[in-house]
């Protein structure tokens, strides 16, 4: 019973399932739509992680550290979009962000 | 061996129901908190792959930074509840094809791909032996990509700026310091010696 790589990437493979199973689910709410999307890149890093150690390779580990930064940048400035627009709309249903469409 | 299988199998699986729960949830903010049991169990896994570094920054980063903003922003805002299940069962057919198609594409990736003999060589930073794994991510993350380092700092002061920008705003009627006006103050401007008269005061 030993754990290869395949089961990682199984594990990554349904995690990232979720995140878009996540984002097509809940459509009323913007923020449970962003920890999908961190589920998303969770699982990419899952990725990365598991076949840096099975090549023994440490530039997958380095750019899991990329991925990282990105996430916790992108979770930054979709929270900020979500205040701002929750102060002018008080609502976060993606149906009502349609300002833009003219 | 049975050990480290046994580990993985317990993290894997809690991650998956985790990760389950953080969808199906009705509250946001149970969602973030299982949001958070999965990053613990991610890291539990970097750490089985002998990632140590990438695991302990994935809690720090993670659950210390990103988690707790989510929680706080989900606190914040004053979100109907019983209203997030619209539409739910109206998404379930479309979003389960798209997911499992996702799935079964990836499956059918995962399942026929075998590591070439060749990629040995391919490797571009293989792992030094007898060094930790911090030590030697150190090793090349300050020289081999020191660019890809300097362009994640960019990112994220570009985003810190970003979120400031985005949430900044100038309330009126709010009683707030503002110290180039404190420090422009003259004296000539505010204050004036009078010499009063005696007996007359300063009727004039």
């Amino acid at each position: 019973m030993t754990i290869g790589l395949g089961h990682y990437l199984t594990v990554s493979a349904i995690l990232f399932t979720l995140g878009i199973f996540g984002i097509f689910l809940n459509r009323k709410n913007l923020i449970v739509i962003l920890m999908s999307v961190e589920l998303m890149l969770l699982s990419v890093n899952i990725n990365l992680v598991a076949f840096s150690s099975f090549l023994n390779d440490l530039a997958g580990q380095v750019f899991t550290m990329l991925v990282l930064t990105v996430a916790a940048a992108e979770a930054a400035i979709g929270l900020a979009i979500v205040v701002v627009f929750y102060r002018n709309r008080r609502s976060i249903e993606v149906e009502d962000i349609n300002q833009m469409r003219g | 061996m049975i050990v480290a299988a046994l580990a993985f199998y317990l993290f894997s699986i809690v991650a998956i129901i985790a990760a389950l729960n953080v969808i199906f949830q009705k509250n946001p903010v149970h969602s973030v908190l299982w949001l958070i049991l999965t990053f613990f169990n991610a890291a539990g896994l970097f750490v089985l792959l002998g990632a140590e570094f990438v695991a302990m920054i994935l809690v720090v980063v993670y659950v210390g930074a990103v988690a707790v903003l989510f929680l706080f922003v989900v606190m914040m805002l004053d979100i109907n509840i019983t209203m997030m299940r619209e539409g739910f069962i109206k998404y379930l057919p479309v979003g389960a094809l798209v997911g499992g198609i996702l799935f079964v594409e990836l499956a059918i990736v995962f399942g026929s791909w075998a590591m070439s003999p060749q990629s040995e060589a391919l490797r571009s930073a293989p792992v030094p032996e007898g060094i930790s794994n911090t030590e030697a991510l150190g090793n090349i993350l300050y020289t081999q990509y020191f660019y890809l380092f300097q362009g994640a700092g960019i990112v994220l002061l570009v985003a810190m700026v970003g979120s400031i920008v985005l949430t900044l705003r100038r309330r009126p009627g709010v009683r707030k310091q503002d110290i180039s006006v404190q420090n422009n103050r003259r004296v000539q401007d505010t204050l004036e010696v009078v010499k009063v008269p005696v007996g007359k005061g300063l009727a004039s």
